[in-house]
């Protein structure tokens, strides 16, 4: 019936049924906003992260009247996938989709082919909070110009089983020599799996002398001669994995599960109190810690984008302003919660909202904010693309 | 409503049936051969021509996904089909075959995503069995590095499918017995001197094979394209063809749905070239079977080691699947829980209070959609099998295999169309929408449990009523169907237990708004942690389990004193 009701307005004023509230008039965004239904589509792989987002739709239910509903995806191209279609389909003012966890390429697809709603980021009343050291106007080199709005920071780090590895390793070097010495104990989860994807840019950091062409697109001169030390050090890494590399976890979660196995003793994390927050839940032996090779690791942000056709655009900006706000970025931030780090710039807070960080204890096996070491900017997107294709060539088709 | 108004409703029932089946399929065919062939509109850069299949054979892995594709789907139907028929040859009637029985028919009902995560606890390095064995025998302090899980021969995917195949088939064999004139047959085998297996196999094996061919050839159909548990089980350097369909169809990079789509066309070719190949062991092995009865040679050499190696096999699929869910179970109540240790270190009901809330909302809406689409089916089954008894409206041969498209053509083939053709039509994905599609799926296997036992009913009875003074519909709820209340029921759980364990369906058209119990537990799977898992593949496990424990018990509390309507 509301279908039908909402086709026939529709049809009296074509305009009407597509305008949508200006992001700058913030109160009118509350207003329409309320009683608005927001499915957020994010990753539904980690417990944690489930029970995070279901306090967010508390909150936002309590403040703002806003009913949020997590849409659980195993693969957050599924969501893509289904805008797309909404699109071929012509379904242009009310998807199914509201707000969708994502960034890299998957935001480049989108915004690429024009699935996105926005500018509406540097909008959000929060944004003022937000630390623009991090990497939060640029995703994966891809400039967001406003069409997704960071809510938390990431940092690549490798954990460690202390029970049978007893020193970091400085750098990919002695990753190697150590797997070498120790084969089957080392394992990345399988490209293109983003974390995989992750390892070999981390990988290629560490074996390349001028980084700088990484920022980039690729082009066909450079790619081979730039990534020939990446594979020879792939090359001679391979033998000495886990099942020696004929297989290979899916997932980083997975990866976990081997390490809580005794399976693995090194893998490799994109969320420096991850390691915490498992040992927390007993997916992880409280034996693991985690560093950073020397020279920095791979830092980035997640974001929250809306489709085009949101039919709750309202309601999702006050969503994506919530994980902005000093109350959320500090639970976030709580390996008791979930461990991911803040895109706020915390020393710039009032000392009342300050202190909700300065109270929360990392956990034994995260680093502290001077302990990470730089953040090394995502290649571009084409990067990875290539790197991607070039390891199922190379590694991912060749069982026997 | 007279009877005047359901005999008109009656004849269009079969027709309704095949259009609820066939135009969503229909649909998502265009929907999948159209973007095969470069026809996708909103996307940029994709245009009419053989693109993507050119991009489909310039994929290095191809050769190898397509050969598993083939090997793991026809080795898992012929070793199910092989473990049942002998089982049933060698133990039929006895006590050991009704206890394996009751043992595997529940199992049916298990969730495959649930019961190939059972197996791999169990068999993995670090799994079940080598904790066992670490503490007591082998002494290992790590788990050793040997690939078993996810082999390139995709072998313990094939054992994944084994587990869940003989039940299925099964429970269907058991089915057509009733209708084989088995008993007869193998009395007057045994009494021509033949051994119990030899007496089987010759006289009634043929007779129960026409009966169960569909259910094989969907066993088959589905080993080869089956998405949950070749993840789980199989191997990833290359994965299975449905596997990598799957994947690029949720690419971020939307131009490989193109290729996606012309992998979804080959996949469908694979399947029909398989069953074509399946159809034509089957004249050969008729040919020879034939030689082999007329032949007539008693000897009883094989007997003793046949009886003993055939209840092997299928006994281990039954403590398999069932171990696999006591450490699903165990692994839900499980703290810290290391390697090499048998048992977790300690028990929390953390991982229950933290899902529980959750959980019961989703498993009240996996029933409601399982229930539903199963009423909806068996309503239509039983009046598609009713309009061919009164009418001849038959729906043998081409009509027949119409009903199984659903089942024999991937499911990664044709859904995302479907999800497409409902949004030009601008139908909303909610409940509603989840459960008319799981019909698609739930209606055949309804309508294959039912249908056999269905016709098979000796309409002499029907005569005898209606010399009595009974009419039709008299006759349909008076004699009939209380004489078929057992595969009724049985066709019922099997519809609960395939609408439960729909997950493509489930994620596609309902646009991921209609969380089920299996939606959440493969997007958990993804993320590994055993504790959830095992929480919402319990949950799952149970949901599909009390319709067939009803199935199993009503008749019996309803017919104690009626054995020919058990249906034994």
């Amino acid at each position: 019936m509301t279908r039908l009701a909402t086709l026939g307005l529709a049809a009296l004023l074509p305009l009407a049924a597509t305008a949508q509230t200006d992001p700058a008039d913030w109160d009118a965004v509350l207003e329409a906003a309320d009683g608005q239904t927001v499915y957020w589509n994010a990753w539904g792989g980690s417990t944690t992260t489930n029970a995070f987002i279901a306090w967010v739709g508390d909150r936002v239910a309590e403040e703002y009247g806003v009913t949020l509903e997590h849409v659980k995806l195993s693969e957050t191209a599924d969501a893509v996938s289904r805008v797309l279609s909404e699109k071929a389909a012509g379904e242009d003012d009310d998807g199914a989709i509201d707000l969708i966890w994502i960034n890299g390429k998957n935001f480049a697809a989108m915004k690429e082919n024009d699935l996105l709603f926005g500018p509406f980021a540097e909008s959000l009343p929060n944004w003022a909070l937000v630390d623009q050291t991090k990497p939060v106007s640029v995703d994966f080199t891809i400039p967001t110009d406003g069409y997704e709005s960071p809510w938390a920071a990431a940092q690549v780090v490798f954990m460690y089983d202390t029970a049978d590895l007893a020193e970091p390793l400085p750098d990919m070097a002695a990753i190697l020599d150590w797997a070498q010495a120790n084969p089957g104990r080392f394992t990345y989860p399988q490209p293109p799996d983003f974390l995989g994807s992750t390892f070999l840019k981390q990988a290629l950091y560490g074996v390349i002398d001028n980084p700088d062409v990484l920022l980039e697109p690729v082009n066909d001169a450079d790619y081979d001669a730039v990534t020939a030390p990446l594979w020879d050090y792939i090359d001679a890494l391979t033998p000495h994995l886990w099942r020696e590399g004929r297989a290979y976890p899916q997932t980083g979660p997975r990866q976990i599960q081997l390490m809580a196995d005794d399976e693995i003793d090194l893998a490799i994390s994109f969320s420096p109190g991850e390691a915490s927050t498992a040992i927390a839940n007993f997916q992880l032996p409280d034996t693991v810690r985690t560093f950073v090779p020397e020279g920095g690791s791979i830092g980035n942000a997640s974001f929250v984008a809306i489709p085009y056709n949101s039919g709750s655009k309202e309601g999702a900006m006050v969503v994506a302003d919530f994980l902005l706000s000093p109350e959320a970025q500090a639970r976030a931030l709580d390996p008791q919660n979930l461990g991911y780090g803040t895109v706020l710039n915390v020393s710039a807070l009032p000392a009342e909202e300050r202190a909700l960080f300065e109270n929360i204890d990392l956990g034994i096996a995260t680093l502290g904010p001077d302990e990470l070491g730089p953040a090394l900017p995502e290649p571009h997107p084409s990067w990875m693309a290539r790197i991607e294709e070039d390891w199922v060539a190379r590694y991912g088709v060749a069982a026997d | 409503m007279g009877w005047v108004s359901r005999r008109r409703v009656l004849p269009a029932l079969p027709a309704l049936t095949l259009a609820v089946l066939l135009v969503p399929l229909g649909a998502g065919l265009i929907g999948t051969l159209g973007p095969a062939f470069g026809w996708m509109p909103g996307l940029a850069g994709a245009q009419p021509g053989l693109d993507a299949f050119r991009a489909l054979l310039a994929w290095p892995g191809l050769p190898r996904a397509v050969t598993l594709s083939l090997s793991t789907g026809l080795a898992a139907t012929a070793l199910s089909l092989a473990i049942v028929a002998l089982v049933t040859a060698a133990w039929g009637g006895t006590r050991v075959f009704a206890a394996l029985r009751r043992l595997l028919s529940p199992l049916l009902s298990v969730p495959h995503a649930a019961a190939a995560f059972g197996l791999a606890f169990l068999i993995a390095p670090s799994g079940w069995l080598m904790r066992l064995a670490s503490a007591w025998a082998t002494g290992l302090e790590r788990p050793p590095d040997v690939l078993i899980v996810q082999d390139p021969l995709g072998l313990t995917l094939i054992a994944g499918l084994v587990v869940k195949e003989v039940p299925f088939l099964l429970l269907m064999t058991i089915a057509a017995l009733g209708q084989a004139d088995a008993t007869r047959a193998q009395t007057v085998a045994q009494t021509l001197g033949y051994g119990r297996t030899t007496g089987w196999l010759k006289a009634v094996f043929p007779r129960v094979y026409a009966q169960i061919r569909l259910p094989v050839y969907v066993v088959l159909a589905f080993s080869m394209t089956v998405v949950d548990v070749a993840i789980i089980l199989g191997p990833n350097t290359p994965p299975t063809l449905s596997v990598q369909i799957l994947r690029w169809m949720t690419d971020p990079d939307l131009s490989l749905r193109l290729q996606a789509a012309a992998g979804a066309v080959l996949q469908l070719a694979l399947v029909l070239a398989a069953l074509a190949l399946w159809r034509l062991v089957e004249i050969a092995t008729a040919r020879l079977g034939r030689a082999w009865v007329l032949r007539g040679a008693r000897a009883r050499l094989g007997e003793p080691a046949l009886r003993g190696l055939s209840v092997l096999p299928a006994g281990a699929a039954a403590a398999t699947v069932l171990l696999g869910i006591a450490i699903l179970a165990l692994w839900s109540v499980a703290g810290l829980w290391s390697f090499p240790k048998a048992l977790p270190d300690q028990l929390s009901l953390r991982s229950w209070m933290r899902h529980g809330p959750e959980l019961a909302e989703i498993a009240a809406r996996t029933v409601t959609i399982a229930g539903l689409a199963t009423l909806a089916s068996l309503i239509l089954a039983l009046g598609c099998l009713e309009a061919e008894h009164r009418d001849g409206l038959t729906l043998r041969r081409t009509g027949l295999w119409l009903l199984y498209l659903p089942l024999l053509i991937p499911q990664v083939a044709f859904l995302p169309g479907v999800q497409t053709a409902m949004l030009l039509l601008g139908l909303d994905g909610g409940l509603f929408a989840v459960t008319a599609a799981h019909v698609i799926f739930v209606f055949p296997y309804v309508f294959l449990s039912l249908g056999d036992p269905f016709r098979a009913w000796d309409t002499r009875y029907a005569t005898i009523a209606c010399t009595l003074g009974a009419r039709a519909n008299r006759v349909l709820w008076r004699v009939r169907l209380p004489m078929l209340l057992a595969p009724v029921l049985t066709a019922s759980a099997v519809g609960v237990a395939v609408s439960v364990g729909q997950y493509l369906p489930t994620l596609l058209v309902g646009g991921g708004r209609v969380p089920t119990l299996t939606t959440e537990a493969v997007a958990l799977a993804s993320g590994g942690d055993r504790r959830a898992i095992g929480v919402f593949a319990l949950a799952q496990t149970a949901a599909a389990l009390v319709p067939f424990a009803l199935a199993l018990i009503l008749p019996r509390l309803l017919y104690r004193n009626r054995r020919g309507l058990l249906h034994d």
